[in-house]
């Protein structure tokens, strides 16, 4: 066996256009996520308790208190945009664990073995964490319906809903990746995850009005992307809501953030396997 | 046969200012001062190897002596840092995605995803490897058929036995026909039945596609049986490669590979037992066996 022997030229199929190629691998990753969930719906219906309890429970006694400026719109209506972008945020900063996961499986070193690029496989799973987060707008939608809250069903509306509630969740679950790079292991991160949820809600204008916070706070909220993802989705999930800050900026802060976190975590990622 | 160390000690002057591209891939992976440091330890230390195009390439060693780091950094998922390594024919670290291309890497954990079936397993690494979106059933069936899991394409891998996954990832990891396979310890934890299954696909796979493969394992009675060459690597270096029958010949008459390997390892020094008594101690144990 020592002596030459002439390979058969490996099957390197012809390169697609790179962006052709780089589309491709998007959707194939985040396809492959989104089979998952056929395989286990159930997971999406233990989802729905957590808005549940907020809009019903905590909703209807704060409603009861009349304290809070809401302006035209009825404390319920004001509270359930929060809500929603509360329950996305929730799901999408525990995203992490499932990279620490795949890396502990062995499932990360087989994607990153293959010739798609780090960003690629990357904002696939932002994508479907997106998809997946998509469950909980149908669930808020519906729980606002039966609250009757005057939801605003109109089709541009709905779908400017859908697409915040993607790009929300896709900015979160990348911030959660950055992070579980950064600490590698799953009792590290579950640690950090506790400790970001609750100050990522409260320094943000869900449950209340920006116009309610101490200046400290008020700081804190203008630097929480959850806090242009609520004012967004107020102004066009509820009729008679409106922006405080201007729908241009809100898209804007979550697209930049959305690519600001792709990135490091594109850069990050193959970093979990060393 | 010596380590490939001595004539590569001379080359790196050579090869380092031609650049990569100039090296030509005359064998399917070749190692020059190849060291990864973690800190104070070298995981992988001035370790230099070639692997003919089409041969089974055994990395033996004990738990520890590098070879999954070696194995990662073939692969391109960590850097090197000091040296050198092509594999077909491409740098691992200035080359990396042509690289990618033209490897299947079945690693020692278990890459099949438990929550998608083998199909949509498959699937998913046909679309990652660029096989056109025409091809990919053909070659999805092709490789169901490979490793007999026809049957069991629709169900979730979870339900799948241990042999099982092992064949599943090996169709994935070799959908684009790659010119080299690495395989992380491909039977380890795996009954008779199944360790067989799988080396008969990685024969096949050799035969059909001269496919290289680069297997590690820790059995030396595996490496024996099923690698043309071998390398034996100790606390990141590489001690001796040769054909399993050149090393065991150069150890003694009626040698195993098992005593060729603690021969060349100094198991003797580590464990600090009588070298003679230590063979003799493990023919009896293999006897009795």
């Amino acid at each position: 066996m020592s002596s030459y022997v002439p390979a058969i030229p490996p099957d390197v199929f012809r390169e697609p256009p790179a962006a052709l190629a780089f589309l491709r691998h998007v959707f194939a990753v985040a396809g492959a996520e989104i089979r998952k969930l056929r395989h286990d719906p159930l997971e999406l219906l233990s989802r729905a308790v957590q808005p549940t309890l907020w809009l019903v429970v905590f909703g209807q006694v704060m409603a009861r208190l009349r304290g809070v400026p809401t302006g035209r719109l009825t404390y319920l209506a004001f509270m359930a945009p929060g809500i929603l972008a509360q329950s996305v945020l929730f799901i999408a900063i525990f995203y992490g664990i499932a990279t620490i996961w795949e890396r502990d499986l062995g499932i990360l070193h087989k994607l990153l073995v293959s010739p798609a690029t780090r960003t690629a496989l990357v904002l696939g799973k932002a994508l479907s964490a997106g998809v997946r987060a998509l469950s909980q707008a149908i669930i808020v939608y519906a729980l606002a319906v039966l609250m009757r809250i005057d939801v605003n069903f109109h089709p541009a509306n709905v779908v400017g809903v859908l697409v915040l509630v993607i790009m929300g969740s896709a900015l979160f679950s990348m911030f959660s990746v950055v992070m579980a790079c950064l600490v590698k292991t799953r009792e590290r991160f579950m640690g950090i995850g506790q400790i970001l949820t609750m100050p990522l809600f409260f320094a943000s204008n869900a449950i209340y009005p920006i116009s309610l916070m101490p200046d400290w706070l008020r700081l804190l909220s203008a630097i929480n992307p959850l806090t242009y993802q609520v004012d967004a989705l107020r102004a066009l999930m509820v009729n008679g809501g409106t922006s405080a800050l201007g729908l241009g900026t809100d898209f804007g802060v979550l697209l930049l953030g959305t690519a600001l976190f792709v990135g490091l975590a594109a850069k990050l990622y193959p970093q979990m396997v060393t | 046969m010596t380590p490939d160390s001595d004539s590569a000690r001379a080359a790196p002057q050579a090869v380092e200012p031609v650049g990569s591209d100039a090296v030509p891939p005359a064998q399917a992976i070749r190692t020059l001062g190849l060291t990864r440091r973690f800190g104070a330890l070298a995981a992988v230390d001035d370790a230099s190897i070639e692997v003919h195009h089409g041969e089974i390439f055994g990395l033996i060693g004990p738990n520890g002596a590098g070879k999954s780091t070696m194995i990662k950094i073939l692969t391109t998922l960590l850097p090197p840092t000091t040296g050198h390594a092509w594999v077909a024919g491409f740098d691992v670290v200035s080359q990396a995605p042509r690289v990618r291309r033209r490897i299947g890497y079945v690693p020692q954990l278990v890459s099949a995803d438990g929550a998608l079936t083998g199909y949509e397993n498959l699937l998913l690494s046909a679309q990652l490897y660029n096989i056109p979106p025409k091809e990919c059933a053909r070659r999805i069936h092709e490789a169901l058929t490979l490793i007999g899991l026809q049957d069991a394409a629709n169900k979730q891998v979870s339900h799948y036995s241990g042999g099982m996954v092992r064949s599943l990832e090996i169709a994935q990891s070799t959908l684009h026909h790659p010119a080299v396979l690495f395989a992380d310890e491909p039977t380890v934890g795996l009954d008779p039945i199944a360790h067989r299954a799988v080396w008969e696909h990685l024969h096949e796979l050799q035969q059909r596609f001269q496919m290289t493969i680069l297997v590690t394992t820790h059995s030396m009675e595996e490496a024996d049986q099923h690698c043309a060459r071998v390398a034996v690597m100790h606390r990141g270096q590489v001690v001796v490669v040769g054909s399993p029958a050149s090393l065991k010949a150069q150890v003694g008459p009626a040698a195993t590979l098992d005593d060729a390997f603690i021969h060349f390892t100094g198991a003797t020094l580590e464990q600090g037992g009588d070298f003679r008594e230590l063979l003799r101690t493990r023919h009896t144990a293999r006897r009795l066996s």
